[in-house]
C-alpha cells in the first residue's frame, strides 16, 4: 500500500465530472507532479484529498487511515498541508502572524508558536517580510508564506497548488529550490502545476489528466514526449505533425 | 495581539477607580452604563470583531443574563446577585446549541439568524409567563437603594474583568484562530483549524460577559421584561459601539461604547424634550455614516494615521 | 375537521402575501449577493405610506398600493446607488458591512415613522374588513382571499418580467455571474440598483395587502424580515419559485401554530421550521423535490 493511495475517486458538479475515476499513489519522500490543461480536474482532486469537496465515489487513504469522510481540519491535523491555487492570505495579519496560526496546529503556546514560526519563516526566505501585513505582500511571496504557514503545522505531506503559476522566471527558480529544500526534510511533495518548467525540473513522477481522467504517468522525461500528454495540451494537429 | 502598553491603562484605571465619589448621582448614573456597554462591546467584539461572526441577536444574551438573575429572586427569592453567575451561566447554556446550528451559516445568513434567534427567544419570554413572569415583567428590591456608587464599583469590576477576558484571549493561541477564521474560514480549514470549534469559543466567553452584563442590568434597574432586555436595538447598540470604535481592536470598543453613552445622553438631554424619540433617529444616522464612511472606527483608522506620523509605511518590494 | 380545513386556507391565503415579500428578498439576495435585513423595515414604510393616503384621502390600501409601490422603488433604488453599493469594495475589518448597513438604514426608516407617526398602534379598517366567505362551515377572510389573488398576480407578473424581458435576463444573468454579466455588457450597479427597487417595491405590495389584516406600528417591521429570512433558506436562496412554494408552506406551518399550540407562538413555528431546515435539509425545499 502506497503512502497516499487514491483509489477510484470521483467527483460531480451537477452534469460535470470534474474528477473521473482518478486511482494513484504516492511514495513516502517524493516528489510527485500532477498536470493537465486549464479545468482538467487538477484542483479539483486536491479539494477532495482534503476534503473541501467530498469525493462522491471512491476512497483516499493516507498512511493507512482512510481519509474520504474526515473533515478538512482533521485531515491537516493528520499531516496533509495545503497551498492554494488563488492564494488566501490571511490578509490583516502579518507574514509572521499567518505562519503561527499555522504552527498553533502542533502546540498551545505562543512563544513555542512563535520560535517555530521565525524557524520556517526564515527557512523559506521571508524573514525581511515577517512584519507586512500580508495583503501588502507581492504575489510571489504571498505564495511563499502559503507555503510556509502550512510547513509550520510539520505537514508530512504537502499540497502544492500551482506555486509557479503568474511568477516570473527568476521567482520559479527561487520556488522550485523552495521545494526542493522541502523533500529534504523528508516531505513528500503532491504539486500541481501548469508551469511545464517548473514541474520538469523537480518532480520524480508525473501524471498527466485531462477531462478528469488520467492519460499519462510516467518520468518528467516520458512525460515531455508522450503524445497524448502533447495532445491534450496543445492540440490533435501537432501530434500528427510530429 | 493587543499592545503592550500599560500607561494608558493604568491611568484610566486610575481614574476609574478614584474619581466617580467626587461626582453627583447623575454622573455615577452615565458612568455606569458607560461601563456596562464597555463590558457589553467588548464581549461583543470577541465574537463579532475578532472572529468575525457579526451577531445581530446578541440581545438574546442580555436578556438571558437578566432573566437568570431576576428568575433567581422571582421563583426562589433567592438575592438576584446570585445572577452574576446564574446569569452568564444561562447565557452561555443558551449560547451552545444556538451556536452549533447558527454556526452552519455564514455571512448574511448568520447575521440575521442571530436575529431570529432573539426574537424568537423574545417571544417565548413573552408567553411563557409561569416562567418568567411574561410582560409584567420581574421586579426586585435594590440592594442599595438611591446610592449609586457600589453599583458603579460592581460594573467596573465587570467591564475591567471582560476587558481582561478578551485580552488574555487574544494574546494565545485562541486569538490567532479567532482572527484566521474571520480573515478567510476555508484557508483557516486548511490549516488544520476547527472553525465551528473555534467560533464556539468565541461565542461562550462573548454570551458570558453579555450576559453578565445583563445579570448587573437586573440589579441595578430593578425592573425587566422581555422587551426592554431583548429588543433589536440593544443588539444594534453593541455594533455600533464596536464598529464607532474599531472592530477587532482592543481599545476600540470601550472607547465606541463610551462615546455611545455619552453622546446618546447628550441627545437624550438636550434633544428629547423638543421631540420625544429623536435621540433614537440620530442615533441611526450616525449607524449609517459610520458604517459608510468609518467601517474600521477610529481606533482601525488610527492605525493608519499613527503610522502617516511615524512615516513608517509598508515598504512595497517589488521582484528582488 | 372544519376547524383544520379554515386554518389551513387562512395559512395558504397569508403565505402568499409573505410570497411577495420574501421573492422580494430573494431577488436582492440572487442579484446583490446581500441579506437586506432592512426588508420589513421598509415594508412597514411602505404601510404606513398607505395609511396615510387612507387616514387623509380615504384611499383603500388597494389602490394606495400603487402609489406606495413607486415610492418604495425610488428608495431602493437611491439607496442602493448612492448608500448600499459604495461600502461593496471597501476593505474592512467586519465581513457584512453591507448587511449591516442595510439595518442601519432600516433603523433610520423606523426612526422617521416613529417621529411621524409615533409609537402607537394604527389599523386600517375598510368596509370589507370583517366580511368572510362561507364554504361549509369554513369561514375565509375576504381581505385575506383579495390580497392572495392581488399578490398571486404580482407573482405572476413578476414572472413574466423576468423571463420575457430585457432587464429581467439582465437582472438573471447579473444573479447567475456577475463577471460574466458585466462582460456582457451589463451595467451592474444600474441593474443591481432596479433590482434593489424592485424588491423594495415587492415589499411594498406585501405590506399594503397585510395592512387591512394586521395592526400598524413601526416595529412591525423585524418579525416580516425574519419571516422572508425563513422562507428564503426554505425556498432555497436566490429562487423565486422556491420562494413562491416556501412562503405557502410557512403560511400554513404558521397558521396551523397558531391554532394547535397557542397563537402567541406562532412566530416560533417559523423559527422551528427554520432550525429543521437548516439541520436537514440545508438546500431548502428544492432538495426535497429533487428527491
Amino acid at each position: 500500500m502506497a503512502y497516499l493511495d487514491i483509489n477510484h475517486v470521483v467527483r460531480k458538479f451537477g452534469g460535470l465530472v470534474a474528477v473521473n475515476d482518478i486511482t494513484v499513489g504516492l511514495e513516502q519522500g517524493e516528489i510527485f507532479g500532477l498536470i493537465g490543461p486549464n479545468g482538467s480536474g487538477k484542483t479539483t482532486l486536491f479539494n477532495t484529498i482534503n476534503n473541501y469537496y467530498p469525493a462522491n465515489s471512491g476512497e483516499i487513504i493516507f498512511k493507512g487511515i482512510p481519509i474520504t469522510r474526515m473533515s478538512t481540519h482533521e485531515i491537516c491535523r493528520l499531516g496533509i498541508g495545503r497551498t492554494f491555487q488563488v492564494v488566501k492570505p490571511l490578509k490583516r495579519m502579518t507574514v509572521l502572524e499567518n505562519v503561527m496560526a499555522g504552527a498553533f496546529l502542533r502546540t498551545n503556546s505562543a512563544t513555542k508558536a512563535r520560535d517555530k514560526a521565525l524557524e520556517i519563516v526564515d527557512f523559506c526566505e521571508l524573514m525581511q517580510r515577517k512584519d507586512m501585513p500580508a495583503k501588502s505582500l507581492p504575489i510571489a511571496d504571498k505564495k511563499r508564506m502559503e507555503i510556509a504557514r502550512s510547513l509550520a503545522g510539520d505537514p508530512e505531506l504537502i499540497l502544492l497548488d500551482e506555486t509557479a503559476a503568474g511568477l516570473n522566471l527568476k521567482e520559479i527558480d527561487a520556488a522550485m529550490v523552495i521545494v526542493k529544500k522541502i523533500r529534504d526534510k523528508g516531505i513528500t511533495c503532491f504539486v500541481v502545476e501548469h508551469v511545464m518548467k517548473f514541474l520538469m525540473g523537480i518532480s520524480d513522477r508525473v501524471m498527466c489528466i485531462n477531462f478528469g481522467a488520467e492519460i499519462a504517468r510516467g518520468t518528467p522525461k516520458e512525460m515531455s514526449r508522450h503524445p497524448e500528454v502533447i495532445k491534450a495540451y496543445l492540440g490533435e494537429e501537432y501530434v500528427k505533425g510530429k | 495581539m493587543a499592545k503592550k502598553s500599560w500607561f494608558l491603562p493604568a491611568i484610566l484605571g486610575i481614574v476609574a477607580i478614584a474619581l466617580p465619589p467626587f461626582l453627583g448621582g447623575y454622573f455615577q448614573h452615565i458612568l455606569i452604563l458607560v461601563m456596562m456597554w464597555v463590558a457589553m462591546a467588548t464581549g461583543w467584539n470577541l465574537l463579532g470583531g475578532y472572529c468575525g461572526q457579526a451577531s445581530l441577536g446578541s440581545a438574546a444574551f442580555f436578556g438571558l443574563g437578566a432573566y437568570g438573575a431576576g428568575m433567581l429572586y422571582l421563583h426562589w427569592g433567592i438575592s438576584p446577585w446570585w445572577g452574576v453567575i446564574a446569569g452568564p451561566l444561562l447565557a452561555i447554556v443558551v449560547a451552545i446549541p444556538i451556536g452549533l446550528v447558527t454556526f452552519r451559516l455564514r455571512g448574511g445568513y448568520f447575521v440575521l439568524s442571530m436575529l431570529a434567534v432573539c426574537e424568537t427567544i423574545r417571544i417565548i419570554f413573552l408567553n411563557w409567563v409561569e416562567m418568567s413572569a411574561g410582560p409584567l415583567g420581574i421586579v426586585i428590591e435594590r440592594t442599595w437603594g438611591m446610592e449609586k456608587l457600589p453599583y458603579y464599583y460592581m460594573v467596573l469590576a465587570i467591564a475591567a474583568l471582560s476587558l481582561y477576558v478578551v485580552y488574555r484571549l487574544m494574546k494565545s493561541k485562541f486569538g490567532y484562530y479567532f482572527v484566521s477564521i474571520r480573515e478567510d474560514q476555508d484557508a483557516a480549514e486548511g490549516l488544520g483549524i476547527p472553525s465551528t470549534k473555534y467560533k464556539m469559543y468565541a461565542l461562550i466567553p462573548c454570551a458570558g460577559i453579555i450576559g453578565l452584563a445583563g445579570a448587573f442590568y437586573m440589579n441595578y434597574m430593578a425592573f425587566i421584561e422581555p422587551n426592554t432586555v431583548f429588543p433589536l436595538i440593544i443588539s444594534a447598540t453593541m455594533i455600533l459601539s464596536v464598529m464607532l470604535g474599531g472592530p477587532g481592536t482592543f481599545w476600540g470598543p470601550a472607547l465606541g461604547a463610551t462615546i455611545f453613552v455619552l453622546l446618546s445622553e447628550l441627545l437624550r438631554a438636550f434633544a428629547g424634550p423638543v421631540i420625544g424619540t429623536i435621540h433614537y433617529l440620530i442615533f441611526a444616522l450616525i449607524l449609517v455614516l459610520v458604517i459608510m464612511f468609518l467601517p474600521n472606527g477610529i481606533a482601525g483608522e488610527g492605525d493608519k494615521i499613527k503610522r502617516l506620523f511615524r512615516g513608517k509605511k509598508p515598504v512595497y518590494v517589488g521582484g528582488e | 375537521m372544519a376547524l383544520f380545513g379554515q386554518t389551513i386556507i387562512c395559512g395558504f391565503l397569508m403565505g402568499g402575501v409573505y410570497a411577495v415579500i420574501a421573492i422580494g428578498m430573494t431577488l436582492i439576495l440572487g442579484v446583490m449577493k446581500i441579506i437586506n435585513i432592512g426588508h420589513g423595515h421598509l415594508m412597514m414604510v411602505a404601510m404606513y405610506v398607505c395609511f396615510a393616503l387612507f387616514t387623509s384621502l380615504g384611499l383603500h390600501p388597494y389602490i394606495a398600493m400603487f402609489v406606495a409601490m413607486p415610492c418604495l422603488f425610488g428608495i431602493g433604488y437611491l439607496l442602493q446607488r448612492y448608500s448600499i453599493h459604495r461600502v461593496r469594495f471597501v476593505d474592512t475589518i467586519l465581513p457584512q458591512t453591507q448587511v449591516l448597513l442595510t439595518l442601519a438604514i432600516g433603523l433610520v426608516f423606523v426612526e422617521i415613522i416613529r417621529v411621524i407617526f409615533k409609537s402607537d398602534f394604527r389599523s386600517v379598517y375598510t368596509p370589507f374588513s370583517s366580511k368572510c366567505l362561507y364554504i361549509g362551515d369554513m369561514s375565509i377572510s375576504l381581505p385575506q382571499l383579495i390580497s392572495f389573488g392581488i399578490a398571486m398576480a404580482f407573482v405572476a407578473g413578476l414572472h413574466i418580467l423576468l423571463t420575457r424581458t430585457d432587464f429581467g435576463r439582465s437582472i438573471r444573468a447579473t444573479a447567475q455571474d456577475l463577471d460574466a454579466a458585466k462582460y456582457m455588457g451589463v451595467d451592474a450597479l444600474r441593474v443591481s440598483s432596479l433590482t434593489f427597487g424592485l424588491g423594495m417595491a415587492l415589499a411594498a405590495a406585501g405590506g399594503a395587502l397585510l395592512l387591512p389584516i394586521f395592526y400598524l406600528f413601526p416595529d412591525i417591521g423585524v418579525p416580516f424580515t425574519i419571516k422572508a429570512l425563513i422562507i428564503t433558506i426554505l425556498g432555497g436562496a436566490g429562487s423565486t419559485v422556491g420562494a413562491l412554494s416556501g412562503g405557502l408552506v410557512f403560511g400554513m406551518a404558521e397558521s396551523l401554530g397558531a391554532v394547535y399550540w397557542a397563537p402567541g407562538y406562532k412566530d416560533v413555528v417559523g423559527f422551528v421550521i427554520f432550525l429543521l431546515v437548516l439541520l436537514f435539509m440545508p438546500g431548502g425545499l428544492k432538495t426535497v423535490i429533487k428527491r
